[in-house]
């Protein structure tokens, strides 16, 4: 108990990770999984950071008093590169769902997938693509 | 700058002229100014991985540090015979894709966009390549995500013709992206108890770890995130409807060079990163990779024989080829790398081809080709066909083809592995795959039409007949191909 009680950041890591994958596979709807890809790239972001710190640790800057307890800069770094990435998935998959609003007029994944199932029924019958230009 | 210094830079150059050209493909105004442009990215990149593979001929291998900071603090670009193999196929082909692009891509996307589109297209390449170069684990992830988010662009660009491509590409950026998070996961528990992300300093780290539990945790996440970027059984279900409604040569390109880096990612992980762990590599070998490939063979081979639409129909077919590369993997010998390494080159000319053929039957019809649109095209379109029927041949393995080299080879380390019973699957996926191929060749040829003839464009047909003729090519004389994989597989069994 004492160990999940000092690890509590990890603990915290894992619920936004599980919560994060869990709302990417069960939600229905194209927007809500993409902020659960959001929660569970951020849990990520957290684990990297933990790892990296030490307790009364402070930034990596050299000093002329004596030995320096600092925490581990290079997490942070990749993780400044992780958040970057994470933002143009995010802006990228927010793009298509605009795209996918426009073209099928909803963003519900059943709805969706109703359609285009419809649509390969319709264009295979009649093997042309006369369809709309989304 | 000097002849030698270019020379000196070319780990850096085959990367980076793709990357840096395709943000000014992004601003030219003429559809053929920016094509141009990608011929030049993709070509620069194909001389690179030439002089690369000449470098490390006789298994020499050297590391480029990058911003001149040493490995293992910067971060360093690895040739040795096994990157610089990998990336002189990838390479090829996209520079033929590229090549054929020019005609393809303006009669599927709006002329406006054809800058953009060729900016994601050099951004896919550069980044696969960066991926095959690396030599850092977290710079990985980030050529990982580079490369992906460019396929989802070049895939959603399918829209134009069919709205399912957006669908397609959203699939892809949530599963793609959820895999590579877990690759990064896996590389923070390496780095928790390792304190490096260097690929080759990792290799000496990872055995002299106390916390074995650990090591295996980060093994699983990030084997887990690259079997899904890599489209094994059973997380390859983005990968059917990506190729088949992205532009043809957006299909060409991905299904040639696509897979391919990320398969070569995990032989570099299991067999270079973790080669000091033999029990753990050599666990998932046996026990993940070899069921998951032969479960991905047979399920891509049956999806593909019950499949109407073509582009679809290769991909499934896809599934289960990326199986043979992965069961060549699973075998964790020297003769299984090189079995699959010789199936990433064959698998890239017999795929590459065959999404080539099937975008000039799309060009020509103007319209999705099934098998009901395909009806008398083998009359009218004879030259596109008759190396369609080629390449298609190779896929089934026919003597004299690329392919039956691949399969010559994989029949030769399951015997090897003494793996009868693996060796009987194998060989009767082959014949299923007749069953597929025979469908589509009974449609071309059988029956009759009553349409005139289509125009074939020059343009289109000749890149797709260099690959052609390399498929006929390497059945013929597989020399080159093979003593590359062979090469590169001894080098990296190395550790075996």
């Amino acid at each position: 108990m004492t160990v999940l009680v000092e690890n509590w950041n990890y603990l915290v890591v894992i619920c936004l990770m599980m919560g994060g994958l869990f709302i990417v596979i069960s939600q229905n709807n194209l927007v809500k999984k993409l902020v659960g890809l959001a929660i569970f790239q951020t849990s990520v972001f957290l684990f990297y950071i933990s790892v990296g710190k030490i307790a009364g640790g402070t930034a990596p800057i050299l000093k002329e008093t004596g030995d320096l307890l600092y925490s581990n800069p290079l997490p942070h770094v990749l993780i400044l590169t992780a958040i970057v990435v994470g933002v143009a998935t995010t802006a990228l998959g927010l793009a298509l769902v605009l795209r996918i609003n426009a073209g099928f007029g909803s963003i519900e994944d059943d709805e969706v997938l109703a359609m285009k199932a419809e649509d390969g029924e319709v264009r295979g019958r009649r093997g042309d693509d006369t369809g709309d230009q989304a | 700058m000097t002849l030698a210094q270019i020379i000196a830079n070319l780990p850096a150059l085959v990367v980076a002229i793709p990357l840096l050209l395709a943000p000014v493909a992004a601003l030219l105004p003429f559809a053929g100014l920016t094509w141009a442009l990608a011929v030049v990215g993709t070509g620069g990149a194909l001389f690179c991985a030439v002089m690369l593979m000449g470098a490390t001929a006789g298994g020499k291998s050297f590391s480029y540090a990058l911003g001149s900071w040493p490995p293992p603090w910067g971060i360093e670009f690895v040739v040795d015979p096994v990157s610089a193999f990998t990336v002189l196929v990838m390479a090829a082909l996209a520079f033929i894709a590229t090549l054929f692009a020019r005609t393809a891509l303006l009669a599927e996307i709006a002329e406006a966009d054809t800058g953009k589109a060729y900016s994601a297209w050099l951004l896919a390449c550069g980044g696969l390549s960066g991926l095959v170069m690396t030599g850092d684990a977290f710079n990985l992830f980030v050529f990982l995500e580079i490369s992906a988010l460019s396929s989802v662009i070049l895939i959603a660009l399918g829209a134009g013709k069919d709205r399912r491509a957006l669908i397609a590409g959203y699939n892809y950026l949530v599963i793609g992206a959820v895999g590579a998070t877990f690759y990064v996961i896996g590389v923070g528990f390496i780095y928790a108890v390792t304190g490096s992300l260097n690929m080759a300093d990792l290799a000496e780290r990872i055995p002299q770890v106390p916390q074995t539990t650990v090591v295996m945790v980060g093994f699983g996440f990030m084997m887990a995130g690259l079997l899904v970027k890599a489209a094994i059984f059973p997380v390859h279900v983005w990968l059917p409807a990506a190729y088949a409604f992205a532009p043809s040569a957006v299909s060409a390109l991905l299904a040639a060079i696509a897979t391919k880096a990320s398969l070569y990612v995990i032989a570099r992980v299991m067999f270079g990163m973790f080669a000091g762990v033999p029990d753990l590599a050599g666990f998932a070998a046996e026990f993940i990779l070899v069921p998951l490939a032969l479960a991905g063979i047979f399920l891509g081979t049956i999806l593909a024989i019950y499949e109407n639409d073509i582009k679809k129909l290769l991909a499934f077919s896809s599934v289960a080829q990326i199986g043979y590369i992965a069961l060549g993997f699973g075998l964790a010998s020297t003769a299984g790398l090189a079995a699959g390494f010789i199936h990433i080159g064959n698998h890239a000319l017999i795929k590459g081809g065959l999404f080539l053929a099937v975008g000039c039957y799309a060009v020509a019809l103007g319209s999705r080709v099934n098998l009901g649109s395909m009806a008398g095209l083998g009359r009218r379109m004879p030259i596109t066909t008759t190396a369609f029927l080629v390449c298609g041949l190779s896929l089934i393995g026919l003597p004299l083809t690329a392919g039956f080299i691949s399969k010559l080879y994989l029949v030769r380390a399951l015997l090897e592995a003494d793996m009868i019973a693996v060796l009987l699957l194998v060989m009767a996926s082959s014949a299923l795959s007749v069953v597929y191929l025979w469908k589509i060749v009974e449609v071309l040829w059988q029956k009759a039409d009553g349409e005139a003839a289509v125009t074939e464009q020059p343009a289109l047909y000749l890149p797709l007949w260099i690959v052609a003729i390399a498929n006929i090519w390497f059945g013929i004389a597989p020399a080159p191909l093979v003593d590359g994989a062979q090469r590169a597989a001894m080098y990296l069994a190395g550790g075996l």
